[in-house]
């Protein structure tokens, strides 16, 4: 099971900050969360949302084991 | 260097003494403290989210970007974190340089990227209800002036 983390506006979208789902890759992982909350999978791909996996980004698709975290970074605002 | 997420209030006072203190190379420090704004009476309360760890490791990329190129003898970047209410505090960077340019470069430098590339979400509490906010266009421009 990989562990799922939402931030920021997805976190409030989704109504849960963590999860644990059983994905394969990121690509599925997306595709099985949209078929639960369409709302939520079209934000995930949404305009500015990074993904990192273990703490480091990734772009594109990437393999998941069942200890990885993966974590939906939406825009990002400091200061 | 110190990059640090705080829970609590913080004085920036006291951190620039501390940050100052047993210097005798560096000629210049320059600080920046940001401070929650009350946006006369529409925020009242700012909430501030980061990614544990994740967050520390991005914005230390960053400060060794910073260090190299403006030739910083030292840093201190202090962020917070939670709930934070009108006149408090949020960040908090100081540099050391042997001269005041570059301090006041690399911390100009450090803020452009902090506004709207660190991993923090800020959601804005007030009387109209709750918002996200998102770094502006200008927030952009100001980063871009560095690439």
């Amino acid at each position: 099971m990989a562990r799922v983390l939402l931030f920021g506006p997805l976190r409030d979208l989704a109504g849960w900050r963590a999860r644990d789902v059983e994905a394969g890759s990121i690509s599925a992982l997306r595709a099985l969360l949209a078929g639960e909350d369409a709302a939520l999978g079209e934000a995930l791909v949404g305009p500015g949302v990074q993904v990192a996996v273990d703490q480091a980004l990734v772009r594109g698709d990437a393999a998941l084991s069942t200890r990885s975290e993966v974590a939906f970074l939406p825009p990002m605002s400091g200061g | 260097m110190t990059i640090r997420l705080a829970e609590a209030p913080f004085d920036p006072g006291a951190l620039l003494s501390d940050f100052t203190r047993g210097r005798t190379e560096t000629g210049a420090v320059a600080t920046f403290t940001g401070i929650a704004r009350a946006e006369r009476g529409e925020t009242a309360v700012l909430e501030l989210e980061a990614y544990p760890g994740f967050t520390e490791a991005e914005i230390g990329k960053i400060a060794d970007q910073a260090r190299e190129r403006f030739g910083l003898h030292d840093l201190m970047i202090l962020h917070r974190v939670g709930r934070i209410g009108p006149g408090e505090p949020i960040v908090f960077v100081a540099t050391a340089a042997g001269h005041r340019r570059a301090a006041f470069e690399a911390c100009d430098f450090l803020m452009d990227y902090l506004k709207s590339r660190a991993p923090f979400w800020k959601k804005e509490h007030g009387p109209a209800g709750e918002r996200w906010i998102e770094p502006t266009a200008q927030d952009h421009a100001d980063r871009d002036r560095w690439s």
